[in-house]
């Protein structure tokens, strides 16, 4: 099993990093629908358990999946 | 910063299921020292390796089993293998106190898992590794005691660029640190996986001799953690321009090697580093099994000696140390959050959650 394979499940509280090839980004993309890119990913997992600040407003019937608590990394 | 918290009500890899037998085995887990040992009927049994007398170990000799009972090798205190004190020497009173706290215990797929916490795990089980008693694979295993807290082998493992430097010659080639990876977490399975995919990469010769294959190699490493214990790693190895997987999950033109994990916090500062690798290939050689044996076990202890090390190097540093993360770390990031969350978690006792 991949983390591709892995996010083909949906309605899940699940968040991807992909590494942007060729570059030294990371792009983010949040449960919710959100992404962003980062160069460091300390900063990208403060945005992306800083959900839902900062993360545009989802459709109503994205999913219920609620939203987890922010931690420290 | 590398987790240092024990996450409690979970399960935890004690022992190889051929490691417990008619003899006891003693394994510190979380900082409690557990005895192990199978009944005459077969059933690996988990408890305190402590006499509730005078605390000697249980495990140690001159303490022995006769029949499905364990007597302490000090003064002669008996118990069975429910932990109750069926015999004090001398006398006929036995104390209701005299009774050793049992383990949760479940054989799955070669492990004995133990559960560790101050509730029942009810209907939760321990995470899956099949390969490892498939009839489909053929696994060499082995454990490594080591001297570090067991985020440092997380870090470790959920890293691989270091196969780049730390282990080259043996499954390190300079593509794995090049090779950008891909990163998930499943928030609700608890699992992070990490991707890195390699179209055309040297091929290491723990896979050239293992496998046969000559030349260039598409190499893909898919790991799937399963915080805090088992660590998966799914290695697909085929010649460059070999077909990809069918759509029906069938991979006939690829080598699959199943490399496990089970990472057991013995005490704060030492760790039991479980590892198996289950192959697909060449089911009945013997030259392959040694091969492999001899190779992992190497490269598991040149992460032993590095984290060792590192151990030594973390315990003389202030507290709150610095550190720095780069996209490497992305998946480490990730496992650190899920751990720390899991003992907070696990730190919660029932009557105080439950106020």
């Amino acid at each position: 099993m991949s983390a591709d394979d892995a996010g083909a499940r949906a309605g899940r509280t699940v968040y991807r990093i992909r590494w942007l090839p060729g570059t030294d980004r990371l792009h983010a993309s949040c449960f919710c629908g959100a992404e962003r890119e980062f160069e460091d990913p300390v900063a990208l997992w403060d945005w992306l358990l800083g959900h839902p600040e900062g993360h545009r407003p989802r459709p109503v019937e994205a999913h219920d999946s609620p939203a987890p608590a922010a931690a420290l990394v | 910063m590398i987790v240092t918290e024990f996450a409690r009500n979970q399960w935890y890899v004690a022992a190889y299921g051929h490691e417990v037998g008619r003899r006891q085995l003693g394994r510190t887990i979380l900082n409690e020292p557990i005895l192990l040992y199978r009944t005459e009927d077969g059933r690996a049994v988990a408890m305190a390796d402590r006499c509730v007398h005078r605390r000697f170990p249980l495990s140690e000799s001159p303490s022995h089993l006769v029949g499905d009972r364990v007597v302490c090798g000090y003064h002669g205190f008996t118990y069975g293998p429910d932990g109750v004190c069926v015999a004090v020497p001398a006398q006929q009173r036995i104390p209701r106190t005299a009774r050793l706290r049992t383990y949760p215990v479940v054989e799955q797929d070669s492990f004995v898992w133990v559960w560790i916490g101050d509730r029942e795990p009810g209907g939760t089980l321990p995470p899956r590794a099949p390969w490892l008693v498939s009839p489909e694979y053929a696994t060499v295993c082995g454990m490594e005691p080591l001297n570090a807290r067991y985020g440092l082998l997380v870090d470790n493992l959920l890293d691989l660029s270091h196969e780049t430097y730390l282990h080259g010659g043996y499954i390190g080639t300079p593509e794995v640190a090049e090779t950008p990876i891909t990163t998930e977490v499943d928030e609700d399975a608890g699992v992070v996986y990490v991707s890195r995919h390699m179209d055309d990469a040297a091929c290491p010769p723990f896979y050239a001799e293992s496998t046969g294959i000559k030349g260039r190699i598409t190499r893909w490493q898919d790991i799937e953690y399963h915080p805090p214990c088992l660590y998966l790693l799914h290695s697909r190895v085929a010649p460059v321009g070999s077909p990809p997987p069918a759509d029906d999950g069938t991979d006939p033109h690829a080598f699959h090697v199943e490399v496990v994990y089970a990472i057991t916090p013995s005490t704060e500062n030492t760790t039991y580093d479980f590892w198996a690798v289950a192959r697909d290939f060449a089911l009945d050689d013997e030259k392959v099994s040694d091969f492999l044996r001899d190779s992992n076990r190497t490269v598991v202890l040149q992460d032993v000696a590095a984290l060792n090390t590192l151990e030594q190097v973390l315990a003389a540093e202030p507290d709150r140390y610095q550190e720095l993360s780069v996209n490497i770390d992305t998946g480490g990031l990730a496992a650190r959050r899920l751990l720390a969350r899991m003992a907070a978690a696990g730190a919660v006792r029932p009557e105080a959650a439950a106020r």
